[in-house]
């Protein structure tokens, strides 16, 4: 039954894991996304569906639990922040090597170091250039609103095994932490598909079951990376997502940002376009794979692209890569905890953009 | 000849656990023996198609081609954690670890420690040869005092570089081991207990009392530099003494 509900964003995201019909969670507590663990401790999905929850000893042991799981077929997520990301990184790229579906969401935080428990989107580059070892891809969703982090869990472990690659949820503290009504989907069943290539136990007169990263012998190790490659070109030419608003009017700039920064910018976007500027805003859902086609379209009819994020221009570069040239584009961020007030991107529309003293 | 190669003369067989590839180990080195003893006691519980393997990084890394049973190669030292994730979400199969004392008791220390503090209900078999095979023979946790290896050249000297580590001591202390023995492999006797424990170790899983941890105390020819016949004599001398072998915690009847 589909349930209207006001909830808090890591709190969301942890009802929405279940509803989603996972089958393990494992996690490690992290400000601020430790409410994921303390609501599924607290609300006995193994009760509710059979998922299993372990506080692991660390985040390292979180990922590698993950791993070990994923490789026989479940659905299985975990969630932590900054820091712990960058603890989980190996599993990551050995996830990603070994063609696994998960879930990783990241409600990040400040850095670098230890930096500040207040949101940031500073984790961009980690998040969709690698992160880890090794050539290969996160495909990582961006959600602005809490409703869209619930929808995005489903959608999350829709991609992971459509693609059999990690998926990442890149929120961020405010949207960990803020209370907004949210939809939530019915409950899902759990997996019951005994998937070829998980490991299960053997079965009679077919070979075993692998899961590895390790291809010693370099042409094997090759045909592992070429054959990454074409699945990421299928993810780039099937699963990019945007939202744009009053990009399809006549509009002289538009600014680019994602996730919660995103609707900071919205309020901006609107008190300009009060002040009679022709502006819009172009938000992506998806950071990999990232909007470059759509972007580039636009680019060519524009005076000019701020990209607004919370951090010190991250996503700027794919904004860039995408603009290819066509249009100026410029930047306003806030870091190490900081979040822009809409009256400061509007200044930086009017003196970056436009050009006013 | 070919009228002796008839069924009723057979008296012994490659365990159908393992695999026909050919074994990378060096001639005389444990982990093909130890494979073997592992590879026949599940056989002989008839749990092949019930059984999940997780391979370290380390010389055995690549075990789960000469195990015929589904298997996870895990990233150095977290093993356990692999095996923690796979136990949890198939709960009635018998999952194991398999990994060398650099995998289990340096990187993977802490993993190996919660693992058997949670008292998953696995089975972790721990090859401990005093050393880092695969890399070319440094230093290991496991590594005596004074022994020399790539990275302590003239000897392990404890003031610099710390003393031995008994790990399998350690988690012989936490309430959530259940069955936690030392054994060795080099001697057909040797060998044969070896698997009878394993066997045991493998029941226990059924029983959920908790972590079966089996230390099999081996050698490294290749890298203490020694012929197979030396290497095993040297590890009499000089491991069994420290790494003194027999039962450290039995189930309490
Ligand atoms: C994160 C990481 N660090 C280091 C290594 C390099 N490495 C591979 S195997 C190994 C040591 C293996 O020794 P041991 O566990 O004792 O197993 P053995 O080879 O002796 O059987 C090391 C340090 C690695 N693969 N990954
Ligand atoms: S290097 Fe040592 S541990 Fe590795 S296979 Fe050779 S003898 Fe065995």
């Amino acid at each position: 039954m589909k349930e209207l509900k006001l909830m808090k964003g890591n709190e969301a995201l942890a009802e929405a894991a279940i509803r989603a019909g996972s089958d393990a969670y494992f996690g490690y507590p992290i400000t601020p996304q430790s409410e994921v663990i303390e609501y599924l401790m607290a609300h006995n999905p193994y009760e509710r569906t059979g998922m299993v929850v372990l506080q692991a000893e660390s985040e390292v042991a979180s990922i590698n639990m993950v791993y070990g799981a994923a490789g026989c077929g479940k659905r299985v997520l975990t969630t932590s922040s900054s820091p712990g990301i960058s603890l989980m990184q190996e599993g990551i790229s050995y996830i990603a090597g070994a063609e696994l579906p998960c879930v990783v969401a990241n409600v990040v935080r400040g850095g670098p170091g230890l930096g500040t428990i207040q949101p940031s989107q500073s984790d961009y580059f980690q998040a969709v250039k690698g992160g880890g070892h090794g050539d290969y891809k996160l495909i990582t969703l961006a959600p602005a609103t809490v409703q869209e982090t619930v929808d995005y869990v489903k959608l999350a472990f829709e991609l992971a095994f459509k693609y059999r690659n990690p998926v990442m949820i890149l929120t961020d503290g405010i949207i960990g932490q803020m209370m907004e009504k949210v939809e939530l989907f019915e409950q899902q069943p759990r997996l019951t598909e005994q998937f070829d290539w998980a490991t299960k136990g053997k079965v009679s007169g077919k070979d075993h079951v692998i899961i590895t990263s390790l291809q010693l012998q370099s042409e094997e190790q090759e045909k592992v990376n070429l054959r990454l490659q074409a699945k990421y070109r299928e993810v780039e030419k099937n699963e990019v997502r945007y939202v744009t608003h009053h990009c399809d009017e006549e509009i002289d700039y538009m600014i680019v940002a994602f996730g919660s920064c995103a609707r900071i910018a919205q309020k901006a976007m609107e008190e300009a376009r009060k002040q009679g500027i022709k502006i819009g805003l172009f938000r992506p859902q998806s950071l990999y794979p990232y909007p470059y086609d759509a972007i580039n379209k636009m680019a060519g009819k524009l005076k000019g692209i701020l990209t607004v994020e919370m951090n010190a221009g991250q996503m700027l570069e794919d904004v860039k890569l995408a603009v290819n040239g066509k249009t100026k584009v410029e930047f306003y961020g806030r870091f190490g905890g900081m979040i822009p007030s809409p009256n400061e991107i509007l200044n930086a529309i009017k003196t970056k953009l436009i050009g006013e003293k | 000849m070919s009228e002796l190669i008839k069924p009723e003369n057979l008296v012994y067989q490659k365990s159908k656990v393992l695999t026909d590839k050919v074994m990378h180990y060096c001639p005389g080195c444990g982990h093909g023996a130890a494979h073997k003893m592992l590879a026949e006691a599940i056989d002989e519980l008839g749990i092949q198609n019930e059984t999940i393997g997780v391979a370290p990084v380390g010389c055995s890394v690549l075990a789960y081609y000469y195990f015929d049973l589904d298997m996870t190669e895990a990233a150095h030292g977290r093993a356990t954690a692999v095996a923690t994730g796979i136990k949890r979400v198939m709960p009635d199969k018998y999952v194991f670890t398999y990994q060398g004392d650099g995998d289990l008791a340096a990187i993977g220390t802490g993993e190996t420690i919660h693992t058997c503090n949670r008292g998953e209900n696995i089975l972790i078999v721990f090859i401990n040869n005093g050393i880092y095979g695969m890399t070319g023979g440094q230093m290991a946790p496991t590594t005596l005092e004074g022994m020399k290896s790539s990275t302590s050249p003239f000897g392990r000297d404890i003031k610099t570089m710390g003393n031995p580590l008994k790990l399998t001591e350690i988690v012989a202390q936490l309430k959530g081991t259940y069955y936690v023995t030392r054994q060795s492999v080099h001697t057909p006797g040797n060998a044969r207990r070896t698997k009878r424990v394993l066997k045991k170790a493998l029941e226990y899983q059924k029983l959920n009392k908790g972590t079966c941890f089996v230390e099999i105390v081996s050698n490294c020819p290749s890298n203490w530099k020694m012929s197979p016949v030396e290497a095993n004599k040297w590890m009499e001398e000089n491991m069994f003494p420290f790494y003194p072998l027999g039962d450290i915690k039995v189930p309490e009847q």
